[in-house]
């Protein structure tokens, strides 16, 4: 069995048990579905910054606004969104009929994606042309300040938080959640599979091992990056907008905009299971997941402070990730093909003649 | 949780009036009374001389080991912090900043020894991930510890009046000028003179070549990096007494060394100097004219401008040759 059919595989074995898991956990379907989503928003995460290098403290943004442009369409189709978040979503007037729901999630949660990827292409156009660090902090100040700006918006509730559409009793909403949540992760992961194994993925690995180099061989970078960033974003929008409505309520900085939750998380999935990896994000949400439930559980109050610690042991201590490590180990039954495919430790070969700049400024 | 605490205080630029409406009204104000504009200057002054001491620490690291501290913020909180432990102790908040300054020089040793080494020779993906981390976990540390609240120490000190009352000047916040200044002086002879300071740009310069000479180039960045925190803490000392910290004011700060360190250049210690008081005499103006709940999306748009404006002004520098594997090429050098 070839590397290319046991990932194929593993990758059927893990959709279904997604396909078994609510027979035999259907008490824990909401937690199942965020597995799912967490899965889309580490995968997504790693494209940009695993793959092409680009590390992104502010893909969380895409998150938020995912979740707020489908939440905005989905009570918008029926009722003024402005009055909606002030009454705080209660009241008779604002109750939504079965089919009004199911119209709302079929418009809103694409819709959510697509606003996503559109603030991708306007904020990449800005920030894309920057090299690597440049790029890392000027996403920084995006996540900040958007959580900020959401926050003073009246529209999506100032001070208080906009609630998402209440659900009819009939609908079993934990059931229809988890199977919208599953078929999103499935379709990103066979999405992300495909991308990954396409000309695209080299052309963001270039991009990461010497960008002036891809560049000098004719690679459009920035068009290149800006593809990534827009495809991470519509994903991470997508989760979003699906997370706004398992979450119900959606409060800009604890939700929507949480670069210390949702926005820390998703780096973390990525870098435990290994950056630069198909594998490596989808283990890694799994294995977080299971390490958060512990925190949660065994030290409350401190579960952030361990988050942070996390980050800083697997960085400094253990940069491969799961993945890394399962290469080294059994190196025959995980390693790559090609020699120099290790993805994250390695410092990149010093290119011999490079621009006078983009090193510093 | 905690962070609605704090929605409306992410840091400590107060605007007099944030009323959407009355932003026209503000300009009008500003425009007929020239004791406005004067005030807002010297408020600018006092906060911009404290961002670029956190600045010159950010400077230092990146151009000696190449690394953009993320915790940048979160080390001028810490002192802040100390400072109020100290003052809970019974000592007078003055007593806080070398006290601050120890204690970070301390935990930047500390840092460097057991994480920022492993990460020091790596790419700078790899860094900012780390720092990012240890951001992360110095803030909730705090958050956990201390609570979400913002918290001011009680200096003492007065206020002092100019133009008959019109302009009002708190002597700490002068003093947090004075000594910034001061430090920024200390500092730049210390790079200069001082046979650390000469192996820090030695360092800088060529890392490879310094070890050549006979440089413990690791001892170099342990020294670099515990010099940056304790620059933070003393930042973090004087922010308390003049201002107020809390626990999220970690980010926003951090931007701004950034931001005065890419719009000055990392070489230079006296326009690193004149950029953090540009930035804060700019955003004092601008957090006046648009009000509280656009001063980080006008943070961001101003980080964005001064980036862009400084890609293309390198884009269209010359290029150079660079020898291969010499370890940190071409950092410029704090001089």
């Amino acid at each position: 069995m070839n590397r290319k059919t046991a990932s194929l595989t593993a990758l059927l074995a893990l959709l279904a048990a997604g396909l078994i898991m609510p027979y035999v956990a259907p008490a824990h379907l909401s937690q199942l579905s965020m597995l799912w989503l967490f899965m889309v928003l580490a995968l997504s995460w790693d494209l940009m910054s695993g793959q092409t290098g680009y590390n992104s403290f502010g893909n969380v943004v895409f998150f938020g606004i995912g979740m707020y442009a489908s939440a905005a369409l989905q009570i918008g189709l029926y009722h003024p969104v402005a009055e909606y978040t002030a009454a705080m979503g209660e009241g008779t007037e604002y109750t939504l009929d079965a089919a009004q729901i199911y119209a709302g999630l079929a418009l809103g949660v694409p819709f959510g994606g697509l606003v996503a990827m559109l603030a991708a292409i306007l904020f990449g156009a800005l920030l894309l042309g920057m090299r690597g660090h440049h790029f890392a902090i000027a996403t920084l100040g995006l996540a900040v300040a958007a959580a900020e700006l959401a926050a003073s918006r009246g529209y999506i509730g100032t001070g208080f938080d906009m609630p998402s559409p209440t659900l009819p009793n009939a609908i079993n909403s934990p059931a229809l959640f988890y199977w919208l949540s599953f078929a999103l992760a499935a379709l990103a992961l066979i999405f992300y599979m495909w991308l990954l194994s396409t000309r695209f993925r080299l052309a963001l690995n270039a991009i990461r091992d010497d960008e002036d180099k891809a560049e000098a061989m004719g690679h459009f970078t920035v068009r290149n990056k800006m593809t990534a960033w827009a495809i991470s974003a519509f994903f991470t929008g997508l989760a979003g907008a699906l997370y706004g409505n398992l979450s119900r309520s959606m409060a800009p900085h604890d939700v929507a905009y949480s670069g210390m939750e949702v926005g820390v998380w998703m780096i973390l999935m990525a870098i435990l299971g290994g950056r630069g990896t198909f594998w490596g994000p989808v283990i890694g949400t799994a294995v977080f997941f299971g390490a958060k439930e512990l925190f949660w559980t065994y030290l409350p109050g401190w579960q952030h402070v361990l988050l942070g610690a996390l980050i800083v042991i697997i960085v400094a201590f253990f940069p491969q990730g799961i993945i890394g490590w399962l290469r080294e180990r059994w190196p025959n039954l995980f390693a790559k093909p090609e020699p120099d495919e290790k993805t994250t430790s390695h410092t990149p070969p010093r290119p011999a003649i490079s621009t006078g700049g983009n090193g510093h400024a | 949780m905690y962070h609605r605490l704090h929605t409306r205080a992410l840091s400590y630029f107060e605007p007099l009036i944030s009323q959407e409406e009355s932003r026209v009204q503000n300009l009008q104000l500003l425009l007929q009374d020239p004791a406005f504009s004067i005030q807002l200057l010297l408020d600018g002054l006092w906060i911009g001389a404290v961002l670029a001491l956190a600045a010159f620490g950010m400077a230092l690291v990146w151009g000696v080991m190449n690394i953009i501290n993320i915790a940048q913020g979160e080390y001028v909180m810490l002192g802040g912090f100390i400072t109020l432990l100290a003052m809970d102790a019974g000592l007078h908040p003055l007593f806080g900043i070398p006290l601050a300054a120890l204690v970070l020089f301390m935990l930047g040793w500390a840092l460097y020894r057991l994480v920022i080494w492993r990460v020091v020779e790596a790419d700078i993906s790899i860094s900012l991930l780390a720092t990012f981390g240890i951001s992360i976990m110095l803030q909730q540390l705090m958050n956990t510890v201390f609570g979400a609240n913002a918290r001011t120490a009680e200096s003492g000190l007065g206020i002092s009046f100019l133009f008959g009352g019109m302009v009002t000047v708190p002597q700490a916040k002068v003093l947090a000028f004075v000594l910034s200044f001061a430090i920024c002086l200390a500092l730049w002879l210390f790079l200069k003179k001082a046979r650390l300071g000469r192996a820090i740009r030695a360092t800088a310069h060529n890392a490879r070549t310094a070890r050549i000479m006979g440089i413990d180039t690791d001892q170099v960045y342990a020294a670099t990096h515990a010099i940056n925190a304790a620059l933070c803490g003393v930042a973090g000392a004087l922010v308390v007494m003049a201002w107020s910290i809390h626990p999220y004011m970690g980010l926003p700060h951090t931007l701004r060394s950034f931001m005065i360190v890419v719009a000055a250049g990392p070489g230079n210690l006296a326009s690193i100097f004149t950029a953090g008081l540009g930035l804060g005499v700019v955003e004092q103006f601008a957090g006046f004219l648009l009000g509280a709940e656009f001063q980080l999306a006008f943070l961001f748009l101003l980080l964005v401008v001064v980036l862009v404006v400084r890609q293309t002004s390198l884009a269209h520098k010359p290029q150079c040759l660079k020898l291969p594997e010499t370890g940190k090429t071409g950092r410029n050098l704090p001089s």
